[in-house]
Order: C-alpha cells, then sequence, then structure tokens
C-alpha cells in the first residue's frame, strides 16, 4: 500500500466514524440515565432529511443542522413522554420510534431524493493538512468533525468530572435511591432523552449535508443501531466511544482497503462487514461476565415513584 | 387535570380495546395529515381503506398481502411471548427467499411433484438457518438479540443483493438483477382461479391454528408462557430455559423463511432485489397490535396487509408518497403503547395536585409494577 491510500483511509476512517460517534455519544448520556432508547435510526433519518430540505430550502447549512438537532429532540421528546409519562416499554417505544422516523423521513423527503446540494466543506490548513498519512486525517477535516471532538470532550468531562455527571450517573445506577435524597429523576431522565435525540439528529444531518451530501430514504443504513452496539463496545465509557467509533468507520471503508489491495470483492459482500463486526463485538463483549456489571443497573427499567 | 390511577389488576377489556383505540387514533391523525396536505381527507379514508378491497380482485390481493405478513407474525406471537425480542424476522424472510430461489434454480427444466416441497423446505431452512445463528449467539455468547437480528437483517439483505446481482443473476436477463423465473413445477398452485392467491395463505392459516394449539393446549405453550413471565419461576420449575429460546426463535425463523418462499415461489416467481417491503418489521407491529393472540393477529394482519394495498391506491389515484403506509404503521404502534396504558391505568379527573408523600410513592410503585405484570 502506497502512502497515499494509507493517508486516504485514515482520513475516511474519521469522516465515516464521525455520525458514529455523534448518535453513540448522546445514546452513551442516554443510557447512563438509566433510559434504553432503541430509536436512534429513525430519529437520525429525521435529523438527515429536516437538514437536507432546511438547507436547501434556505441555503444555510448552520440552518440545515440547527433543524435537524431541533427534529432529533422533537422526536426524542415522542419517546419521552410515552415511556416516561404513561410509563410504556422503552424497548418497544424505541423499535415503534425507528419504524415511525424511517416512515416520516421517507414521507416527507420523497420530493427531495437525488436533489443536489454542495456539503460542508472539508478545510485545508496550509502545510497541515498536506502532511503525509495524518495531515488529511487530522487537519483536513470539515468543521463538524471538530466539533464532534469537541462534543466527544464535553462529554467526557461531564460524566467523568462533573457534578451533574455524578448526579446523571447516580439517576442511572439507582433512581429509587437518586430520587429519596431528592435528585430530580425525571428531569434528569428527560433532559438525557432529548441530548441522545439532539445528536442523533446532527448525526443524520452530518449523512445528509457532509458525507454525502444528499438525500435518500433509509440513508443512515443501521447507523444507528451500531451506535446502540457501539456503547456496549464501550463499556459505557466515553473514551472508548471515540475508539469504537472510528474502528466501526474503518470496518466500513474497508472496501477501499480491499480495493487499494488489488482484491476484487463483491461491494454487497463488504457491505455486510460493519454488521458483522458489530456481532462479532457483541459476541466478545457478552460472553464475558464481568462485561455486564459495568452497565446502568436500572438500564431499560421503568421509574415510577411519581406522584 | 388528568391523572392517571392505577387499576390494581390489568384490565381485560382494555387490553382489547387499546388496538382498536390506537386505529382510530391513527386515522384521525390520518385525516388531519390529509387535510394539511391539501387532499380530501374522506377521499383520501376511502382511497387507502376502502378502494382497494372495493371488489373481489382487491379481496384476493389483501389476502395475497396477508399470507407472508400473518406467517411471520404468528412466529413472532411465540418468541414475543418469551419475552425474546427477535426483530429479524425481515433478515429471515429474505433468507427463506434466498434459499429457496437457490433450491428452484436447480430444477429449472424439471416438472416434478417434488420440486415444490424441496423449494419449500427449503426456504424454511434459510429461515431456520438465519435465525438458528441469532439463537447460538443469545444462548452460548449471551448477546442481545434485538441487536444481532437487526445486524442480521441487513447482513440478508446484502447477501440477497450479491445473489441476484451475482451467482444467481439470470445469464439470458440482459444483465438485470433478477434470477430466471422458476419453472411452473416450483410455483406454489393458486388456491382460487383468476386470481393470485395462492397455497401459501392455506400453510398460513394451518400455522395460526397451530401456534393457537400450541400456544394454548400444549405444555411447550405452556413452558413458553411462563419463561415470558417470569424466567427465575421457569428455572426453578426445571424447564430447560436454553431448549425453549432455540425452539421459540427457530420456529419464528422457520415460518418467516417459509414466508420468504412463498414470496419468491409465490406472486413474484423469482428471484428479485426487492421481495419485501418491510413484510418482517410490519409483522412486529401486527403482534403487538394483535396482543399476541392468533384471533388477534389475523385481524392485525388483514389491518396491515389492506395498510400496505391503500399506500399503493394513495400514490397512483392522490399522488401521495407510497411512504404513507410506513408512516401509519409507525403512528399505529405509538399509538398502541400509549393507550396500553390505559391496561393498567385508568384515567380520572383531579382539580388539585395531591401533596408529594414518599409513602404514596412506594405504594403506587407496587401497585404498578403488579398492574403492568
Amino acid at each position: 500500500m502506497d502512502i497515499d491510500l494509507i493517508t486516504n483511509i485514515l482520513y475516511a476512517m474519521v469522516r465515516t466514524g464521525t455520525p458514529l460517534l455523534i448518535v453513540a455519544l448522546g445514546e452513551l448520556i442516554c443510557e447512563k440515565s438509566g433510559v434504553l432508547n432503541l430509536g436512534q435510526e429513525g430519529m437520525m433519518l429525521m435529523g438527515a432529511v429536516v437538514g437536507f430540505i432546511v438547507t436547501l430550502s434556505t441555503g444555510s447549512l448552520t440552518l440545515g443542522f440547527l433543524a435537524a438537532i431541533l427534529a432529533g429532540i422533537l422526536m426524542s421528546l415522542i419517546f419521552g413522554v410515552i415511556t416516561m409519562e404513561l410509563s410504556a416499554n422503552q424497548v418497544a417505544t424505541g423499535l415503534a420510534l425507528t419504524i415511525f422516523g424511517t416512515g416520516l423521513s421517507a414521507f416527507i423527503g420523497t420530493n427531495y431524493v437525488g436533489k443536489p446540494i454542495t456539503g460542508l466543506e472539508p478545510i485545508d490548513i496550509p502545510v497541515l493538512t498536506d502532511l503525509p498519512i495524518i495531515g488529511r486525517m487530522l487537519f483536513g477535516q470539515d468543521l463538524l468533525v471538530y466539533l464532534s471532538l469537541a462534543l466527544f470532550g464535553g462529554v467526557y468531562w461531564f460524566i467523568n468530572h462533573s457534578r451533574p455527571g455524578l448526579i446523571l450517573k447516580a439517576v442511572g445506577e439507582n433512581p429509587h435511591s437518586a430520587n429519596a435524597i431528592g435528585l430530580p429523576v425525571f428531569k434528569v431522565r428527560y433532559l438525557a432523552i432529548l441530548f441522545g435525540g439532539a445528536m442523533a439528529g446532527l448525526a443524520g444531518s452530518y449523512l445528509s449535508l457532509a458525507y454525502t451530501p444528499l438525500w435518500m430514504e433509509n440513508m443512515s443504513a443501521g447507523r444507528g443501531w451500531i451506535a446502540l452496539a457501539l456503547v456496549v463496545f464501550a463499556s459505557w465509557k466515553a473514551e472508548r466511544v471515540l475508539l469504537g467509533a472510528w474502528l466501526f468507520g474503518l470496518a466500513s471503508i474497508l472496501h477501499l482497503v480491499f480495493q487499494g489491495m488489488g482484491f476484487s470483492v463483491s461491494p454487497n459482500l463488504l457491505a455486510t462487514l460493519p454488521y458483522l463486526a458489530t456481532i462479532a463485538v457483541l459476541v466478545i463483549l457478552s460472553s464475558n461476565q464481568n462485561s455486564r456489571l459495568v452497565a446502568p443497573i436500572s438500564l431499560g427499567k421503568p421509574f415510577y415513584a411519581k406522584t | 387535570m388528568i391523572k392517571l390511577e392505577p387499576r390494581g389488576e390489568r384490565s381485560r377489556l382494555m387490553s382489547w380495546l387499546s388496538p382498536i383505540l390506537a386505529a382510530l387514533l391513527t386515522m384521525l391523525t390520518g385525516l388531519v395529515l390529509f387535510t394539511l396536505l391539501g387532499v380530501d381527507p374522506w377521499q383520501a379514508l376511502t382511497t387507502i381503506l376502502y378502494k382497494p378491497i372495493a371488489d373481489t380482485y382487491g379481496l384476493a390481493e389483501l389476502a395475497v398481502k396477508a399470507t407472508p405478513i400473518l406467517l411471520c407474525a404468528i412466529g413472532l406471537s411465540v418468541v414475543f411471548k418469551a419475552q425474546i425480542w427477535n426483530i429479524g424476522a425481515e433478515g429471515q424472510l429474505l433468507m427463506g427467499g434466498l434459499f429457496g430461489s437457490y433450491m428452484a434454480l436447480q430444477f429449472l427444466d424439471n416438472d416434478s411433484g417434488y420440486v415444490l416441497p424441496m423449494v419449500l423446505l427449503a426456504g424454511v431452512a434459510g429461515g431456520l438457518f438465519w435465525a438458528g445463528i441469532a439463537a447460538i449467539l443469545k444462548v452460548q455468547f449471551n448477546t442481545n438479540e434485538i441487536l444481532t437480528t437487526i445486524m442480521m437483517n441487513y447482513i440478508a439483505l446484502n447477501i440477497l443483493l450479491w445473489a441476484v446481482h451475482g451467482p444467481l443473476k439470470d445469464p439470458e436477463g440482459f444483465n438485470f438483477p433478477e434470477s430466471a423465473m422458476f419453472s411452473q413445477s416450483a410455483i406454489l398452485p393458486v388456491l382460487i382461479d383468476d386470481t393470485r392467491v395462492h397455497f401459501g395463505l392455506a400453510l398460513a392459516l394451518l400455522a395460526v391454528v397451530a401456534i393457537w394449539v400450541l400456544m394454548s393446549r400444549s405444555f411447550v405453550g405452556f413452558q413458553i408462557r411462563v419463561l415470558g413471565l417470569d424466567r427465575s419461576a421457569a428455572r426453578l420449575s426445571g424447564f430447560r430455559e436454553k431448549r425453549l429460546i432455540y425452539f421459540a426463535l427457530l420456529l419464528s425463523g422457520g415460518l418467516a423463511g417459509l414466508a420468504g418462499v412463498g414470496e419468491v415461489a409465490g406472486p413474484i416467481g423469482q428471484l428479485i432485489p426487492s421481495i419485501s417491503p418491510g413484510y418482517g418489521y410490519a409483522a412486529i407491529i401486527v403482534a403487538f397490535l394483535g396482543r399476541l393472540h392468533p384471533l388477534g393477529i389475523v385481524l392485525a394482519t388483514l389491518l396491515m396487509a389492506l395498510l400496505y394495498m391503500g399506500g399503493e391506491m394513495a400514490q397512483i389515484e392522490l399522488g401521495l408518497p407510497l411512504a404513507l403506509t410506513s408512516l401509519f404503521q409507525g403512528l399505529l404502534l405509538f399509538y398502541l403503547l400509549a393507550c396500553d396504558v390505559l391496561i393498567g391505568f385508568r384515567l380520572r379527573l383531579t382539580t388539585s395536585k395531591p401533596a408529594t408523600a414518599p409513602a404514596a410513592a412506594v405504594a403506587t410503585d407496587t401497585a404498578v409494577i403488579e398492574a403492568r405484570g
């Protein structure tokens, strides 16, 4: 393999891993509060389509990203109301959110399929971007990649070093104790759910406004689900979410590697790699008995102590 | 304001009224949506819910559409009873279609009577194979079946696309991603003349009856229900949990595989890239909507099949996007989950906000847990 190829692979790895990183960070916060939201895929798709439509009609990428975040928040609000106010099963509600988001995004996006827009362009820093191997990976990405790193830093600090982060974890580990000492369990969980929605919306719009950039039905192609597996892979630790997202990014662009090495494999078979990698990761982590102990203890269990 | 008050026990009546309420709310939302879109809501409603089945041909097509959904959903009712979340009916259906197609393509010039049974068995084997992997992953490696079955849906779709673009592509098909047409001996016989209603419907109805008997009259069915209600009770009673998980997952996988082969060897007649518009996912909604009960599932299947036909009809006649169907599917499930709160709670109008009392909170807590089972 030549240097150019490695440079490009590293660049594409980070770029492909970015939406996974963003959505997984949101889900991480959500799960830390004890809420399992399986609706990531649906929220991502809504973010993708809303971001795309807004950018296409206003010409502003910023407005597109903001609208996508709002769309994700609104979607997660539906999830929040049904699981928290009506104490519905989180698994079923998350699935419903994905089915609904898939349908609604396809519905409102019908007339926008294949329309061209100018997506978010990578930045180019003289000298640094041209460095061999790591130049494009670290200094030639678009702004959202850097934003995702900032988000990662923020989430890492929040969970590990901040007082609200401690409250979040307390609520996720034992909501009854948290409630007993006067922590606002419902409020914390709502905020965590909404943050998850915002991140999923943003991640979706990264796909439609920067990565591809266009709108296609079902364009997230399971990334929302992979992000859920990523959080398991990361043992609910922020730093491992970053590592995992980039590794999955690499698994998704392995066809570039194969092509570069001169193999010819069916693109459809190569497309199964990220999903196979997800299953492999789940198998390795789940068969280890200790790994399940790190999940937030109340994950997926509804909290009822509300008067 | 309106307050939720625990009933103390689950309301059987509400458990059956909730799906009906959900369907009505979905319809109501549809009316609002159509008005907003500038479509005459009444016309839209009749186009979706009545026009597709206004004649006998339409009714027959309803049965054709219902067949794969019913097969998938009745299988899912068994796994869901055991509280195993097989979201992979879609992938198992695709694998059934793929395996069945492979077998059918081996007998292109053969009109013997054994061809069709071989094709059907291959389809079932495809579903069993795909669900079997998920079962092994769950039982032996403790992986979350929701994530593995979802991943396997994507993998199955890509394998099918690979096959139809590669090894199973018709060499004389002008490079279209389609297999050769199956020989007549591999095609399911038509049950009613001049329609597309095929033998798969009979198999689906047979499966419904068989699973009804299995779940309500057999010891295995009893064990599966206990497993779903209380894992530790099942274990303490000496039930073989692993075997039950294998059984439930394989049963649902085999039926989904049959649904898949029923499509390629039924109305389609060859392998194409899109053998299912998401029947496997729709079946999840059907299973919930039908309360995991055979009779409920048959009714919910008919509604779902009608939604598919109504979506197509609305696209042709009113120019609405085809995604209308999946939008309504999602809405339906949302409303169902929301209405299900009424199974464990009743609505009560209160004039003032009650004071917060920890004791009351704990009491409510236990009541809720009992009420919601």
